[in-house]
């Protein structure tokens, strides 16, 4: 199994606003994206991956400056997701900061960054950016969407809004919508950012400062809900930070361990994120939630899935997408008796799980898409 | 006992193009032949990540989920067809998976190791229990939880409430009717809700 190997992003732009489900439009818009692997003659081969929370349009290979893809151990040549088969696309999202238009750009209306005027976008809003970047790259129909967590949730949109669009959706650690502890904890996560005082209502980059603290504080908060409480335990523990394991009674310094990695993990964060984005992006988790147009009914949702087939996977220790979630969505598949395979891997990472390469997890996903290039 | 033969046996009471759950349903040998050779469609239900594996493979449908859990994930009568073909004897609890099956399935599908065969009698009779090649097993070391006849599961299906359509057993790949729980090693019952 090699690597990809060094990779160019690309950029689409679109001049057609998209229209957004909060009635407002982005007008003007940029997406960034790589490719990788090689379209076949007849275009059936395209497999779209859809990012999470922190990613981007990086998927897989490295960039000059040294960066490595965020889904690198299952996308590339020989891989689960295997390149030397499949075409992959990896997009970033409208709303993003990794290079999509977002709320660090210039607003076209006003000649400033967008900031807190940038336009809420949802999964939905993302689905449709991304629908369109497909078709202008002469895709009519992928081979599969996947994504995990909230790639995840875009890859089941797609099947509920565009489903001729694709023939196969891979969700792996993700849920039809969250539940209230779930919104809770973004929440917190959008308060620290917000009452940051460098936050200026959204707008720090006209005053030429960022809010990094809230930042810092919201991903320390999402930090930990990522992992497992065992997985924490067994990497950290109660080890303290002093080599000499003496107490320093400070209630202000680092004591623990599991203090200080959290203090790291929150300001290299608040060093390459842009805090509007977090805020758009924990927005876009809370709204989705496609069984609400149908009355509450999933099973209702995914009526007009019924030509798709779905490989869903969780972790039995992700406490924030927790498999009982994804049995809701093979539950609403299975009533519309549509084809899905569903693995519920015992893995003791967590949330993160889903971004680790677990054999059992990778055997899966590697066997699924073998299925779907010799369907082709 | 998962032998070709037999499972061939056992797929041949599938009504061609039903709607089938088979629990427990292993590498999902039994669901790709039902698939090809009868125009099935529907799910499998397995535990282990290696059959779970296995199913993905050969392109059939396999949800990973614990019997012991229930059918919760399923509605009553949306399947054609249950199968529990060599699971029963793995369950806990046998009678509310077999209450279970009938609630999901228009008709259930059991086959089992019968623990009446005539070599398990004999062992019984020496003072030990049988390790055969249907029951392979030591006591003490066993995946069988549930060790019944086939005489036996007569009387916990009636008990049920169920109305069994056809019965036979199963021995070295043929089908046995005349006294089966004296002389097939493998008991396969079908049954409907009464």
């Amino acid at each position: 199994m090699g690597s990809i190997g060094l990779v160019t992003p690309q950029q689409m732009h679109f001049s057609e606003p998209l229209p957004l489900k909060s009635g407002a439009a982005l007008a003007d818009y940029a997406l960034v994206f790589e490719t990788y692997g090689t379209l076949n003659a007849d275009k059936s081969n395209a497999v779209l991956v859809c990012h999470a929370l922190n990613a981007s349009h990086h998927v897989a290979g490295r960039h000059e400056d040294g960066s490595t893809g965020w889904w690198d151990n299952l996308v590339g040549p020989g891989k689960p997701l295997d390149t030397e088969r499949f075409f992959v696309i990896g997009v970033n999202n409208p709303g993003s900061c990794f290079g999509s238009t977002g709320p660090t750009h210039l607003n076209p209306a006003t000649g400033n960054p967008y900031g807190a005027d940038f336009p809420v976008v949802t999964v939905e809003d993302w689905v449709d950016a991304q629908v369109r970047l497909v078709h202008r790259l002469g895709i009519e129909q992928l081979a599969a969407v996947v994504g995990g967590s909230l790639g995840g949730m875009q890859a089941l949109d797609w099947t509920l809004r565009h489903p001729t669009l694709l023939r196969h959706c891979v969700a792996v650690a993700t849920a039809p919508n969250l539940s209230a502890q779930n919104i809770a904890f973004n929440e917190v996560a959008r308060r620290a950012i917000v009452t940051d005082p460098d936050f200026h209502g959204g707008h720090y980059l006209a005053q030429a400062t960022l809010p990094k603290r809230g930042l810092r504080v919201a991903r320390m908060i999402g930090h930990i809900t990522y992992l497992s409480d065992d997985a924490m335990e067994a990497k950290f523990g109660r080890e303290l930070k002093a080599l000499d394991g003496r107490l320093g009674y400070t209630t202000q310094d680092i004591e623990f361990q599991i203090e200080s990695y959290l203090r790291h993990q929150g300001d290299k964060f608040s060093e390459y994120f842009d805090a509007n984005t977090y805020l758009l992006i924990t927005r876009a988790l809370d709204y989705f939630d496609p069984a609400l147009a149908h009355g509450g009914s999933l099973a209702r949702a995914f009526a007009t899935a019924r030509q798709n087939r779905f490989l869903l996977v969780s972790f039995t220790t992700d406490w924030r997408f927790s498999p009982a979630r994804s049995r809701e969505i093979v539950k609403a598949l299975v009533d519309n008796r549509i084809d899905v395979s569903y693995a519920e891997i015992e893995a003791p990472h967590g949330h993160d799980a889903f971004l680790l390469d677990d054999p059992r997890y990778h055997a899966v996903m590697r066997a699924y898409f073998d299925r779907i290039g010799e369907q082709r | 006992m998962s032998e070709r033969k037999d499972l061939e046996l056992i797929a041949e009471l599938v009504p061609a193009g039903s709607r089938v759950l088979d629990l427990g349903c292993g590498n999902g040998e039994l669901l790709a032949w039902l698939q090809q050779h009868k125009s099935c469609t529907g799910y499998g239900i397995e535990l282990a990540d290696a059959n779970v594996h296995a199913c993905v493979k050969r392109g059939v449908n396999v949800i990973q989920l614990n019997l012991e859990e229930g059918l919760a994930l399923f509605d009553d009568a949306s399947f054609d067809v249950v199968l529990q073909v060599d699971t029963l004897q793995h369950l806990r609890n046998t009678e509310r998976m077999l209450r279970e099956t009938a609630r999901v399935g228009r008709i259930g599908i059991v086959s089992f190791p019968n623990f009446a065969h005539w070599p398990n009698r004999l062992h019984v009779l020496t003072g030990r229990m049988p390790v055969t090649r249907a029951l392979p097993y030591q006591w003490h070391d066993t995946p069988n939880i549930r060790v019944g006849t086939f005489a036996d599961f007569e009387v916990l299906a009636g008990s049920c409430g169920l109305q069994v359509t056809d019965s036979f057993g199963l021995q070295a790949g043929r089908v046995v009717r005349r006294w089966p729980n004296l002389l097939a090693s493998v008991a396969v019952f079908r049954f409907e809700q009464r």
